[in-house]
């Protein structure tokens, strides 16, 4: 029978279970909302504090039939399927690819988003696209710069621009 | 042996509080993560994809205009104690020096920028993690500043880069912009109100994340909290920056409210644990580091609330660096077991109030009133 007393404040509605392990040992404290936000802890938030393990294991109940099992390994570093649901890591540029249908997935879990929005990089021999795409990234980043009335932030995105375009 | 007195000023630019809002935000970091391509990253990486890693960026560092004015240090050629000091710093995470018995893997690096308060750790969980620290609310100044080293590394670098995922990183939580934006908070209203849980809590509702600073565990020491962005993928850099900023102001005006009701309802408590908080720092002979924070805790909301005169946000922003065990050995000289820690913690204390920081009126407000002193009582 679960007990319901907070151990910080002694309340009866003690709903934040907080486990820690720290090497070898594990302590678990009981603790009512109030009590565990003070501690910095913050239950009401759904992703705030989990780490990533927890959501591959709550994401376990979700599989497809096109789940990979965990021997399904990349070609490039060897990181297996297993070992990224156990540590929350992936191992090389490569894996994203490896894993790529999970692991969007798991983005629109943590970022609600799969689709990558920000800064656009040009690697060093672009393709038109490439460059195209980064144009445009840097072409709305001085619209905004011009937009929050920042004239020495629009003149440097100005100048790299213009370091891009055809001499 | 790479020695640190060489680099005594690194990480602290920030303590001389010229931020907006100083007193309530310490500071504001911004750090961006990218890998190369290539090469392993975090777990997977080996001695050569991180010495190889290493090379690139070295090679990178005499071509970037903003680095090429600073050091390097590899983490295995770095004294420990200078190892410890910059972890006290903020400068390298516990992540880059490895576990303790072996030590910093080959090719785990920092550049530290003598020019900016920036710095990049290199072989950390991912290939690079560029980090600038500055005092007060800063936010959009210290992405500038790593968007602009960023930029420069871009060009010499081959990142690992994505056109759905974005930048690519060791841990999912990391990917697309890479950017995670954190203030330092110091939050005694909120917390002594009562009203923390609340505003807490509204963090997480609003994408942001936050965590107790300097506690062991869960335990929030010194009612600092840092907070930061949490989703990295999906926004623009500018958004997340933006948003970060918008709520951390929002926060200190609930913060200056909650201080002022403090005044209002419970004048007399408070100025009594901000008088005793700053006795104990200047007169205690012995001191430990959560101690000191939950002393400096008061002694910092004094100083904001005014009724401290002579003090600094800067003698008090220095306390918080200079107390820990590595820099106070390296002021020793030597190695010092907890117990002397303590002791040397509690001088260094008396000494810098006591040249930067004496309170000697005696601190009397307007609306004191003075007890009958006439020995008859009347």
């Amino acid at each position: 029978m679960p007990d319901n007393t907070c151990d910080n404040c002694g309340s009866s509605d003690a709903v934040v279970n907080f486990t820690q392990i720290v090497k070898d040992q594990m302590s678990t404290s009981h603790l009512c909302e109030a009590c565990a936000a003070e501690k910095g802890l913050d239950p009401a938030s759904e992703s705030s504090n989990l780490p990533l393990t927890d959501f591959l294991a709550q994401m376990g109940d979700e599989r497809g039939k096109d789940e990979l099992d965990a021997g399904h390994q990349c070609s490039f570093c060897g990181l297996t399927f297993g070992q990224f649901r156990e540590t929350g890591r992936l191992g090389c540029p490569h894996c994203y690819e490896t894993f790529e249908a999970h692991l969007r997935r798991l983005l629109r879990r943590i970022h609600g988003s799969v689709q990558h929005v920000g800064k656009v990089y040009l690697p060093p021999d672009p393709t038109a696209s490439e460059m195209e795409k980064r144009m445009d990234g840097l072409r709305r980043k001085l619209y905004r710069a011009i937009e929050a009335e920042d004239f020495e932030r629009a003149a440097e995105v100005r100048d790299q621009i213009r370091s891009l375009e055809p001499a | 042996m790479n020695d640190f007195t060489t680099i005594p000023d690194y990480g602290l630019s920030w303590l001389e509080a010229s931020g907006d809002h100083a007193d309530i935000v310490l500071s504001t970091r911004v750090r961006l993560a990218r890998n190369l391509q290539g090469h392993a990253f975090g777990p997977r990486a080996r001695v050569n994809d991180r010495e190889a890693v290493l090379s690139l960026f070295k090679t990178a560092v005499e071509r970037a205009e903003t680095l090429t004015s600073g050091t390097l240090l590899e983490m295995p050629d770095v004294a420990t104690r200078t190892r410890r000091i910059l972890l006290e710093r903020r400068l390298v995470t516990k992540d880059l020096l490895g576990e303790e018995e072996s030590g910093p893997p080959r090719g785990a690096a920092v550049h530290l920028s003598s020019r900016d308060p920036i710095s990049v750790m290199v072989n950390e969980e991912d290939h690079l993690r560029v980090q600038s620290l500055l005092s007060g609310l800063r936010i959009r100044e210290a992405w500038r500043m790593v968007d602009r080293l960023d930029e420069e590394l871009g060009r010499e670098l081959p990142y690992a880069y994505h056109p759905e995922f974005g930048f690519l990183t060791s841990c999912p939580t990391n990917v697309g912009s890479g950017l995670r934006a954190s203030v330092f908070m110091h939050l005694p209203g909120l917390v002594l109100t009562k009203e923390i849980a609340k505003v807490l809590q509204g963090l997480g509702q609003v994408g942001l994340t936050f965590r107790g600073l300097y506690g062991e565990g869960s335990e929030v020491v010194g009612n600092f909290f840092q907070v930061s962005n949490q989703t990295t993928l999906g926004k623009t850099e500018e958004d997340l920056v933006d948003h970060l900023d918008k709520v951390a102001r929002q926060v200190i005006q609930y913060e200056v409210q909650a201080r002022q009701v403090l005044l209002r309802d419970a004048r007399g408590v408070t100025e009594d644990k901000i008088w005793r908080a700053y006795g104990l720092l200047r007169y205690a002979r012995s001191l430990s580091f959560e101690e000191l924070m939950n002393l400096l805790s008061g002694v910092r909301l004094g100083l904001s609330l005014k009724l401290l005169p002579g003090l600094r946000v800067y003698t008090l922003n220095k306390m918080l660096i200079f107390t820990q065990p590595a820099h106070l050995e390296q002021a020793a000289g030597r190695e010092l077991p907890s117990s002397e820690s303590d002791t040397h913690r509690a001088a260094y204390v008396r000494r810098v109030l006591a040249s930067e920081g004496d309170v000697t009126s005696d601190g009397a407000s307007a609306t004191d009133e003075l007890p009958n002193e006439s020995p008859d009582g009347r």
